[in-house]
């Protein structure tokens, strides 16, 4: 803590030419990419990044109180969308928009589906600094061949894959339900998938009423079902995702699908490499009948992006920074550490991966795919998405119904 | 000097020396006086670190205020919705409930452990250190063992569960979420207590038990008739911490269910805490927080109060 101190407060109150810009990184392997790319930057530029590394768990706390500190940082990572949305609004951002305008390298840096994913009411506050993280349904690729089940496209496929797997005593998904947004992702593909992506954007914007859509109320009526049948387990609810239970299940064979971000991959890589190597195999979400949703859609986190503070006084080296994130060298560090860089270049490099097929089907999926939602516990402001996820808990836990919990979500304010 | 023991006794011989003495002996006695200099230290922390922020918490109760933006006054709106919320009153009771099962299943064995461990058996010594390791552990550290050991698929509990028809599922189910919250936390704190029972015990002079078996009093009746009702300060401190331990309890709800399933472990200081760093509205959780502290101070003068221990009665009366 004080060391973060220290660090904000040599950034600021020296000059205008040369000086120190902070900048806050969420605190986990990745930050070694990024560290390269300040060391390579700081080589040339009079005004010095200093890259401060603030542990994952801690990250958003500490930023809203620095925030809100004359010791604010002057770039910061963040997830866009509803994670952004109060700076904006008490005015502490650049919008980046006019430099996404005039700058060639910003603008045709990065996935333009990116670019937007991040932006609030059209306006460009962040620039795409890690890799993506889409959702994807992972599967045991063994488990599936021993029961001749192919990996499900559709509903129906999806309702034989559980059916044979409960009558082989195998949950068919693994589910960490003590951490509500592992829960969360099955309503946002199923919202997709049923109502398509303009349900959720209505919401995002503002309207709560939009929660009383249909679409919801059938994508939470299909959550219900899912568990009523059992798909996941009978003791869901005791199961962590954070603290290894549920990624443990499916690489024991215990469960036969998961559903969840693509960090699965290297989750399953650092804790069970040898199911990561054999068994690991990884789809798209089905289609759900009857559902108006592209079945191409994404859901998830698009990137991470640097935003930056209003009150710099580096705004100019701070945006030269930013820029280096578009770079090639920036792109091959973060493909090098088993990412997929959101940049325009990314395509060229996937096959040095150290998964070039995992890597080249991310990228497509998310090139590819008419819309990508940003995760709706990202997308929302806070003060929306805590009591929203535990909604999302009081329905996985069967202490509400589809249409309480309609009519809650429909009361957020 | 000689000691002294009444304040009576201490005038009327302080009196005594400075006459005979003079001046330059009298200085010298107030130099080893307590005076309130003495306390400013003290004084100066307790009102930097719990007397300002409670201020604060009790002002930023009546304001709307997001931790980025200026906070602006509301008025009562905070107070108003808190007891509307039917979020609150859940949380209130489970807090409620939480203390008095914290209660009941931590004083019965903290004080019979206590008065164990008060006595002079063969290894009691070793025994009562091994009962005191659960204090030395940190609270996390104990909830991060007990998640693992209560690990539906891979816990303890997956295999020792069904011996006594326990459903391994228990941290999914609301009654054992709470219970389980109620038993991590009595497991950290009963060597807190017993050691706080033993220390009573001990002051129980050995002559009221030697009196007792002369009139042929067996140690079960020696237990009720001397020290149970010896014990009644001891309890009564004892008690006040627990319950305010228990209406503040949090690291253990945080890290072992996150306020679920649902929201049947969302007790007060956890509700507190997702309303002001998870939705960032800190001053509705400020008005929680208030309402907390009050409800916390009432409860422990009450308990003062009717247990008689704020008149420092002596309990050994017709000695």
């Amino acid at each position: 803590m004080a060391a973060v101190l220290a660090g904000c407060g040599s950034g600021s109150g020296t000059g205008a030419a040369e000086g120190t810009l902070t900048a806050y990184v969420y605190g986990d392997d990745a930050v070694k990419v990024q560290q390269a790319a300040v060391d390579e930057f700081n080589k040339t530029s009079d005004v010095k990044v200093k890259l401060v590394s603030v542990p994952g768990a801690e990250y958003v706390n500490k930023l809203r109180t620095a925030m809100g500190s004359p010791n604010a940082p002057d770039v910061f990572f963040n997830w866009g969308g509803g994670s952004i949305k109060p700076y904006v609004d008490a005015g502490q951002l650049v919008d980046l928009s006019p430099h996404f305008q005039k700058d060639e390298t910003l603008r045709r840096g990065f996935l333009p589906s990116i670019v937007e994913a991040g932006s609030l009411d059209g306006k460009v506050y962040g620039v795409p600094m890690r890799g993506m993280q889409p959702v994807m349904l992972f599967y045991n690729k063994s488990l599936f061949a021993e029961n001749n089940l192919q990996p499900p496209k559709t509903w129906d496929d999806l309702q034989k894959a559980i059916s044979t797997f409960k009558a082989k005593k195998i949950t068919p998904f693994a589910l960490g339900g003590t951490d509500a947004w592992t829960q969360l992702m099955w309503l946002e593909y199923l919202l997709d998938r049923i109502g398509g992506p303009e349900v959720f954007k209505k919401i995002q914007n503002g309207d709560s009423s939009a929660w009383g859509d249909p679409a919801v109320l059938k994508a939470a009526q299909t959550t219900r079902q899912l568990i009523d049948d059992g798909a996941f387990g009978k003791n869901f609810n005791s199961v962590s995702y954070s603290k290894g239970g549920a990624p443990a299940l499916f690489a024991q064979g215990k469960a036969a699908m998961h559903l969840m971000g693509s960090w699965e991959y290297s989750t399953q890589l650092g804790k069970a490499p040898d199911f990561a190597k054999k068994d690991l195999a990884w789809t798209a979400f089905p289609t759900v009948a009857g559902g108006t949703g592209d079945p191409g859609n994404v859901v998830g986190n698009p990137t991470n992006y640097w935003s930056v503070n209003a009150r710099t006084k580096h705004k100019d080296a701070a945006i030269d920074f930013l820029k280096s994130m578009a770079s090639k060298e920036y792109s091959k560090a973060l493909v090098d550490n088993g990412d997929i860089p959101t940049t325009a270049n990314a395509s060229q490099l996937l096959q040095t991966s150290p998964n070039p097929g995992f890597a080249e089907f991310q990228y497509k999926m998310v090139q590819l795919a008419p819309s990508f939602t940003l995760s709706w516990d990202q997308a929302l402001e806070a003060s929306k998405a805590t009591p929203m996820l535990t909604e999302i808990n009081k329905l996985f836990a069967g202490k509400s119904t589809p249409e309480q919990f309609v009519e809650a979500l429909k009361a957020l304010k | 000097m000689t000691e002294v023991s009444t304040p009576l006794e201490k005038q009327r011989s302080r009196a005594a020396a400075a006459t005979k003495r003079g001046r330059r002996t009298a200085a010298g006695q107030g130099f080893g006086r307590p005076s309130v200099t003495w306390a400013l230290p003290g004084i100066i922390f307790f009102g930097l670190f719990a007397i300002v922020p409670m201020a604060l918490a009790v002002y930023l109760s009546f304001c709307s205020w997001d931790g980025l933006t200026s906070p602006t006054l509301v008025g009562l709106d905070n107070w108003t919705r808190l007891f509307k919320d039917p979020e609150f009153r859940q949380a209130g009771w489970l807090s409620l409930l939480l203390t008095v099962i914290s209660w009941a299943f931590q004083t019965p064995i903290a004080l019979m452990l206590g008065v164990w461990a008060a006595g002079r058996q063969r290894n009691r010594a070793v025994l009562s250190a091994i009962f005191f390791v659960p204090l030395l552990l940190s609270t996390t550290a104990i909830a991060v063992l007990f998640h693992s050991l209560l690990d539906p698929n891979f816990g303890v509990i997956k295999e020792i569960g069904p011996w006594f028809g326990i459903d391994p599922n228990i941290l999914g189910s609301s009654t054992g979420a709470l219970l389980t919250v109620a038993f991590v936390g009595g497991w950290q704190f009963m060597p807190f207590h017993t050691l706080i029972y033993q220390g009573g015990t001990r002051q129980i002079p050995q002559v009221l038990y030697q009196a007792a078996a002369i009139d042929g009093a067996g140690p079960v009746r020696q237990f009720f008739s001397i020290t149970l009702p010896q014990l009644r300060n001891t309890i009564t401190t004892s008690s006040v911490l627990m319950i305010v331990g228990s209406l503040t309890y949090f690291d253990t709800v945080l890290i072992m269910t996150k306020g679920g399933p649902g929201t049947d472990t969302t007790i007060v200081p956890y509700l507190m805490y997702r309303t002001g760093f998870q939705s960032y509205d800190l001053g509705y959780a400020s008005a929680i927080a208030t309402a907390l502290v009050v409800v916390a101070t009432a409860l422990s003068l009450l308990m003062v109060k009717f247990s008689g221990f704020g008149s420092m009665r002596s309990t050994r009366e017709g000695m």
